[in-house]
């Protein structure tokens, strides 16, 4: 009965360590909102959102900027990532022999582990003075970012949306092919959009990704507190606005810092949900 | 009580199977297991099974698939605890002890003492010889002559001693099928059980392993009680002293093999052994 | 234009996005290759950098890195294992599990600045460790703790469930089965979730930069703020102190990942080719 007792024993312990990762979230909701909502109350959540002034010296705290220039920079990010990433995907899951994809696909995914600042990096040093000396500008842009970030997302889409596409049955691909479609029109016309749940989830994944991106697009954005009208402005991210002042900031400044995390925070989580409920939707 | 429903329900083989030498008594034993969603249906795998088997016996157990011979087998030793929507009603009683009634049992011990052998032979990622002794280390024994001499004993009693001796640290994943499926009979018989239940043993293997275990049986039944569940008939009535035939769930007829395979007295026990269905 | 026109035109921009995420791959590991490896020499790896980092180089990043990598991997380890093995072995679906899935894909999802302002207040600020490597180390456990849960459970799940009913016949309790035949089948499918782990603390700038704080010199104890690689790198090259400096810490960094990748990747394989046998 003493090993009844021990394995009871093992198994709290086990459940406790379980509850780890769902406590970390609790206790990260916890702080972020308990330092970062006085300054919106302060402020009036309406101020706070839509407001355009951010004058941590006068306490004026508004981020409507940032979070234009997050939005316009994941769109961006977007435009360049989901198209090549979903070629990628295409490509792998289902033209692409197996040797080809074991060298294609573990090389995407180690696009993901090369450090965000080493991209913001070689944005500065390529990317920038590209943009600055071909297209216009001064070379810190929208533009940089959403091509910096959308190269950093890819891995994540590509991945994602692959599993998605070997996870269609063979079925729907040998019942195009019996019809007399070529390998191409079966994918095109009922693999993908039998994996499409699946691909918005990636995508929607992604964009969650894009958003939440700070090293590399500090280095790349010129973070400037404007609405970004082209392309070719500069922007400052949410991300970016915390990373920036964090570093000096202290009592109310710190706060509004923390504020911005809480609209971050619920930005990401709301597209986190969101795709986990697409892909439940998809499992059934 | 319970002699009275044994009088009642088991006619047939009362005037053999004296019940207080019984080794393992499943007394009106049922079986269901629980629908994974609400809404699902019930299945009742073994309803109302009482049965007794004796000391130093082979009970060859027959049917056709989903008969409930698989579980019958599991519940003896509680595998199927593992399942979490097995519900058990009746008994099964162990040397007059009851399996489930007792709530302090321990299940370990009661996991040495019927010792079971799988359809498909499945070895532990270990060597030869640790596969032997995981059942005795897991019992608290750590001594090494004494294992040493468990092991070389239980692979004998299995007949593959002589195959592996000189290489009982390689890894037992280097060893055929029939091989494999014989130490893991060793493995059982290395933790000193009184029962030893075989779940289609030779369902995996080819016929020259297959007459190898069976003969291993033979030997092993002046030691053991064994229920030898199995879909051939022919093993059953080469090998059984007695034989069990299960339909559906029940237990439609039990008695000495030799009666069984010659004057069935159901219809359906001797459909199913003449190969008419199943 | 037919069908089988479009199909090869199709599979070939298809095959070119491919080849283009491969391009992108090399131009950045060639890029900072050619840029950084005339800098990049045996005293610039063993020497404490001077001058803020505009001379000598970067051997006190190094040891900070390898304490904050090994210190969060040792504290997300049990955890995320633990974690598994009650996901997989413990449970059935249930709110419990639910909860837990839902935690750990939460978790994955979180962007490391999130995680550093969180790591700042609670370890730094409210916990009174101040910028130490244990605070980053504490803050990067819960950022790679979903990676660990999700490599181990997966690894968990792939051994066969008749080993576990073999060894639960043989009369060993759940815990004995899981230390003795599920773990140890496991263990390469583990590894590869600690690796990868490893690999998100050596990058990972955001988090630690506000939790482990930018100190120089070479850290004494895990109580002592250190400045990892990429926090190290961070500086350099946003500061503009030294740009040959910079690219040689960006390739040490770069090198770091690629092994890191190179041995998943083989360890993986190994992994599915021994469960095929």
């Amino acid at each position: 009965m003493k090993q009844a007792v021990r394995e009871a024993f093992i198994s709290k312990i086990l459940l406790l360590t379980a509850l780890s990762s769902i406590g970390a979230l609790t206790l990260i909701t916890v702080f972020i909102f308990a330092e970062g909502l006085p300054v919106i109350f302060k402020t009036g959540f309406f101020d706070f959102i839509f407001g355009m002034k951010w004058k941590p010296s006068r306490g004026i705290f508004s981020i409507f900027p940032m979070i234009a220039g997050s939005f316009a920079v994941m769109a961006g990010a977007m435009l360049v990532s989901v198209p090549f990433a979903l070629c990628c995907s295409i490509y792998l899951a289902e033209f692409a022999g197996r040797t080809t994809r074991a060298i294609v696909k573990p090389a995407i995914e180690l696009l993901a582990g090369i450090p965000s600042v080493v991209y913001g990096f070689i944005g500065v040093t390529v990317l920038v003075p590209f943009i600055k000396n071909n297209i216009g500008g001064n070379g810190f842009s929208v533009l940089g970012c959403s091509i910096v970030l959308g190269i950093m997302v890819l891995p994540t889409i590509t991945s994602i949306s692959y599993d998605a596409l070997r996870a269609v049955p063979d079925s729907y691909r040998e019942g195009a092919l019996a019809l007399g479609a070529t390998r191409w029109q079966a994918v095109k016309m009922a693999v993908v959009p039998a994996a499409g749940s699946g691909i918005i989830a990636a995508v929607i994944l992604g964009m969650g990704r894009a958003i939440g991106e700070t090293m590399a697009v500090i280095m790349i954005a010129g973070n400037s507190l404007i609405i970004p009208l082209s392309p070719l402005d500069p922007v400052r991210t949410l991300t970016s606005n915390i990373a920036l002042e964090m570093g000096y900031a202290s009592g109310m400044h710190r706060q509004a810092l923390f504020a911005t995390g809480v609209i971050l925070f619920v930005i990401i989580m709301a597209l986190n949900i969101l795709a986990t409920r697409v892909i439940k939707r998809a499992v059934r | 009580m319970k002699e009275f429903m044994d009088t009642n329900l088991n006619k047939n083989n009362m005037s053999e199977t004296n019940l207080s030498a019984a080794k393992v008594r499943f007394d009106n034993f049922s079986v269901s297991f629980l629908p994974d969603k609400p809404g699902g249906a019930i299945v009742e795998a073994l309803s109302g099974i009482n049965l007794s088997v004796g000391d130093k016996k082979i009970l060859s157990v027959i049917g056709p698939s989903r008969s409930g011979k698989t579980s019958l087998l599991r519940s003896v030793n509680r595998l199927n605890d593992l399942h979490p929507n097995f519900v058990p009603g009746g008994d099964i009683l162990i040397d007059g002890a009851p399996v489930y009634a007792s709530s302090n049992i321990d299940i370990t011990a009661l996991r040495r003492k019927a010792g079971m052998v799988f359809a498909r032979p499945v070895i532990l990622p270990l060597s030869i010889y640790e596969n032997i002794a995981y059942g005795p280390r897991l019992a608290g024994n750590n001594s090494k002559p004494s294992l040493d001499e468990l092991v070389e004993s239980a692979l004998k009693d299995a007949y593959v001693w002589e195959e592996v001796k000189d290489r009982l640290q390689s890894p037992a994943a280097s060893l055929s099928g029939g091989q494999r499926q014989r130490l893991c009979i060793a493995r059982v018989l290395s933790m000193r059980p009184d029962i030893i239940m075989l779940d289609e043993p030779t369902s995996a293997l080819d016929p020259v392993s297959t007459a190898k275990i069976e003969e291993t049986l033979i030997a092993l039944k002046s030691k053991y009680c064994i229920i030898l569940v199995t879909n051939n008939v022919k093993q059953a009535a080469r090998v059984g002293d007695k034989t069990a035939f299960f339909l559906m769930g029940r237990l439609i007829e039990h008695d000495d093999t030799s009666k069984i395979f010659t004057t069935p007295r159901d219809e359906r026990t001797e459909n199913y052994i003449t190969g008419r269905f199943g | 234009m037919n069908s089988r026109t479009e199909e090869k035109i199709a599979v070939n921009i298809l095959r070119l996005a491919a080849l283009s995420a491969i391009a992108v791959l090399l131009f950045v590991i060639i890029y900072v290759a050619y840029k950084g490896a005339g800098s990049l020499t045996m005293t610039f790896i063993f020497e404490n950098p001077r001058d803020m980092g505009r001379e000598g180089g970067i051997f006190s990043a190094i040891v900070s890195t390898f304490y904050l990598a090994a210190l969060s991997s040792m504290i997300a380890t049990p955890l995320g294992v633990g974690t598994a093995i009650y996901l997989c072995e413990y449970t059935t679906e249930s709110a419990v599990t639910k909860i837990v899935r839902f935690g750990s894909d939460c978790l994955a999802g979180v962007p490391s600045i999130i995680f550093g302002l969180f790591g700042f207040v609670l370890f730094v600020i409210y916990l009174k460790l101040g910028w130490c490597l244990l605070s980053g180390a504490l803050t990067m456990t819960f950022m790679i703790l979903p990676t660990i849960i999700r490599t181990s459970e997966e690894a968990i799940k792939s051994v066969s469930y008749e080993l576990r009913e073999a060894s639960y016949s043989l009369g060993a309790t759940r815990w004995q089965t899981i230390t003795k035949i599920v773990l140890p089948q496991a263990v390469p499918g583990i590894i590869t979730g600690v690796i990868l782990g490893v690999g998100r603390s050596i990058s990972e700038t955001a988090a630690v930069i506000f939790t482990a704080g930018s100190a120089l010199a070479t850290p004494e104890s895990i109580l002592e703020s250190g400045r990892t690689l990429a926090v190290h790198f961070y500086i350099i090259a946003r500061e503009g102190i030294s740009m040959e400096r910079a690219f040689a810490t960006a390739l040490v960094l770069i090198i770091f990942i690629l092994l890191i990748n190179i041995i998943t990747y083989a360890l993986m394989n190994k992994f599915i080719a021994g469960k095929k046998t």
